[in-house]
């Protein structure tokens, strides 16, 4: 698998990270050389061994259903650039 | 039933349907965090920092949003999945913080399963056609963008952000726009039952995506659109209706259909493109490195089932079976699980207050609630909830028709006065006196003044004019301000007028 320009470009789009052109040049053979990097482990035969899904031997623990938070409006709004009424005010979207 | 076509001009065309359904999860707190999940909520107060996605917070899922998405797979015979996985579904959007959505692509909690919906209301038994679920999933909801309060910004509501959802997605199976609302409906009364989803659809807490395609009968499937958040059985049917008809006018015209992602507009009745970007859906779906597997063992999964309450199918069946109940009836009762509890409230009450057995008073409960007291509400414009009259009173209400003391018709005035007053039937038969009477002393003397009053018809009557026993009849029990009981009226009117 390798990266192109136009991939760089599009998942740069997809997380909205703004990337000039020269940088998303620069781009390519760093992504490129990562992922060659990455793929050495295709070297490995894995055949019959289960796909790790965490590296913790465990199963997730859950919670009871209680309300214990929240409340915390202010805490939450603090960070925001704009704020109004309570709400999050952002730039409108609307499709 | 006929199957449902399209008139093209270039013939018919099938419908083939298929349903994505985002039912909220009933629950004290929100699905990966201690927040609350309560309905219409101050702006903002129901949100953790967990929920704002705030750095470095993790995610807990919450057991008892577990346990519902594991009950109502068995509720649907699904097979339930005792390793699940959660992973991330990547967009951005002002209403989603974390800036991806903790869904569950490749490893559901639930798998395959199935809803038997009826089609035609009267023959409940034999209508009826299996739908299939692929699966059931859950994930987070997002939050709620506000755009008409400021002119130049929109306002962002996280209370919503976080809480549990199950979707439920249905195999490509319905043909019509009435099967596409017969499983909606019947998806919803099962989640009712189950308790797992309280199934009000105008607060949101159940909202369909309508997967649509056209092609000609029992030919290749064709390219289908997908219509967003429809939010009822009514809007759902129409959407079928209006996409097929629009998909099908697209074809003819030698067109071709886009797969893409559209909005239904009630007042128009028409749904339409949201014009999405493409790389919209490019959701780089990974595993949530946040959360571990979860593993449900046999003892989590014994105690989901045992909680089980019994199912409309097969309460249906047996409201038919051992209560004797007209299969409309018996669909009827059980469409609902609020409709089914009072009945068998009313049930338990009225077979103790008349010491009989309960499929012994069955017949004449379901009657009396689905037409008095149905009746009833509908003009008073209520609900069984707020029901002036309770199973219990309804109960001593029947027990007074079943042992004679009220006729028919003296039942249905104690009733409107139960309606009015919420006194207690027996309390109003008293201070009404509108007890029935039989004594047969009364009932003669009414008899003997209505003849002597009316010789020429009773000459008449015995002339052969025989359509006049009912006048008879009805002077008597006017006479007796109607508390005769009917049948000793009949007979003695009868004796009187042989003479």
């Amino acid at each position: 698998m390798s990266i192109d320009l136009q991939t760089v470009k599009k998942i740069a789009s997809l997380s909205r990270i703004s990337v000039t052109d020269a940088e998303a040049q620069a781009m390519v053979p760093e992504l490129n050389n990562i992922l060659g990097w990455v793929e050495q482990l295709g070297e490995v035969d894995v055949t019959g061994i289960e796909p790790m899904t965490a590296v913790i031997p465990n199963t997730q623990r859950l919670r009871v259903d209680a309300v214990t938070d929240g409340n915390v409006r202010d805490k939450v709004l603090v960070n925001a650039p704009q704020a109004e009424h309570g709400f999050f005010a952002v730039p409108k979207v609307i499709e | 039933m006929s199957d449902y076509r399209i008139q093209g001009a270039t013939g018919e065309w099938e419908v083939v349907v298929g349903l994505e359904v985002h039912a909220q999860v009933t629950s004290n707190a929100k699905l990966f965090s201690g927040a609350a999940t309560a309905f219409g909520a101050e702006p903002n107060t129901q949100v953790s920092l967990v929920d704002a996605a705030m750095p470095g917070m993790l995610p807990v899922p919450n057991r008892e949003c577990i346990r519902q998405a594991v009950r109502t797979g068995m509720a649907i015979d699904a097979q339930i999945n005792k390793w699940s996985r959660f992973d991330r579904k990547n967009y951005f959007y002002a209403d989603l913080p974390q800036g991806y959505q903790i869904s569950q692509l490749y490893h559901p909690i639930v798998g395959e399963g199935q809803i038997e919906i009826v089609l035609d209301e009267k023959n409940p038994d034999t209508s009826t056609k299996v739908i299939g679920v692929e699966r059931i999933h859950v994930e987070q909801d997002a939050g709620k963008l506000m755009h008409d309060q400021h002119p130049t910004s929109s306002y962002v509501d996280l209370n919503r952000s976080g809480v549990a959802l199950m979707e439920i997605v249905s195999r490509p199976d319905m043909r019509s726009p009435a099967e596409a609302g017969a499983y909606l409906a019947k998806l919803r009364t099962i989640l009712r039952y189950v308790g797992s989803c309280d199934g009000n659809m105008d607060q949101g807490s159940m909202r369909a995506d309508v997967n649509v395609s056209v092609r000609k009968p029992g030919g290749e499937l064709g390219t289908r659109t997908e219509t967003k958040n429809v939010n009822s059985v009514r809007f759902v049917m129409a959407v079928v209706e209006r996409e097929a008809s629009r998909q099908v006018d697209v074809l003819e015209a030698g067109g071709k259909i886009v797969q893409e992602t559209r909005l239904y507009d009630p007042d128009k009745n028409e749904t339409r493109s949201m014009r999405s970007k493409e790389d919209a859906h490019d959701y780089r779906y990974f595993p949530d490195p946040d959360l571990l597997p979860l593993v449900l063992d046999d003892a989590f999964l014994d105690e989901c089932r045992a909680s089980l309450p019994e199912l409309p199918d097969v309460k249906r069946k047996r409201y038919e079976q051992a209560l004797g109940l007209s299969p409309y009836n018996a669909a009827t009762l059980t469409a609902d699980a609020d409709t089914a509890r009072w009945f068998e409230t009313l049930l338990t009450e009225s077979a103790a207050a008349q010491k009989k057995s309960e499929s012994d008073v069955a017949k004449a409960a379901a009657n009396w609630l689905l037409s008095d007291l149905y009746g009833a509400l509908n003009r008073l414009g209520k609900s069984l909830e707020d029901s002036p009259v309770s199973p219990a009173q309804a109960a001593e209400l029947l027990a007074l028709v079943a042992d004679g003391t009220l006729s028919g018709s003296l039942a249905k005035q104690v009733f409107e006065i139960m309606l009015e007053t919420g006194d207690a039937p027996g309390k109003i038969v008293e201070e009404k006196g509108l007890k029935q009477t039989s004594d047969t002393g009364a009932i003669e003397a009414a008899v003997a003044t209505v003849l002597a009053n009316n010789a020429d018809k009773v000459e008449q009557y015995r002339g052969g004019k025989e359509a006049l026993f009912g006048f008879f009849v009805g002077q008597t029990m006017k006479a007796m301000q109607g508390k005769a009981n009917p049948q000793v009226v009949n007979e003695l009117v009868k004796k009187a007028l042989a003479g």
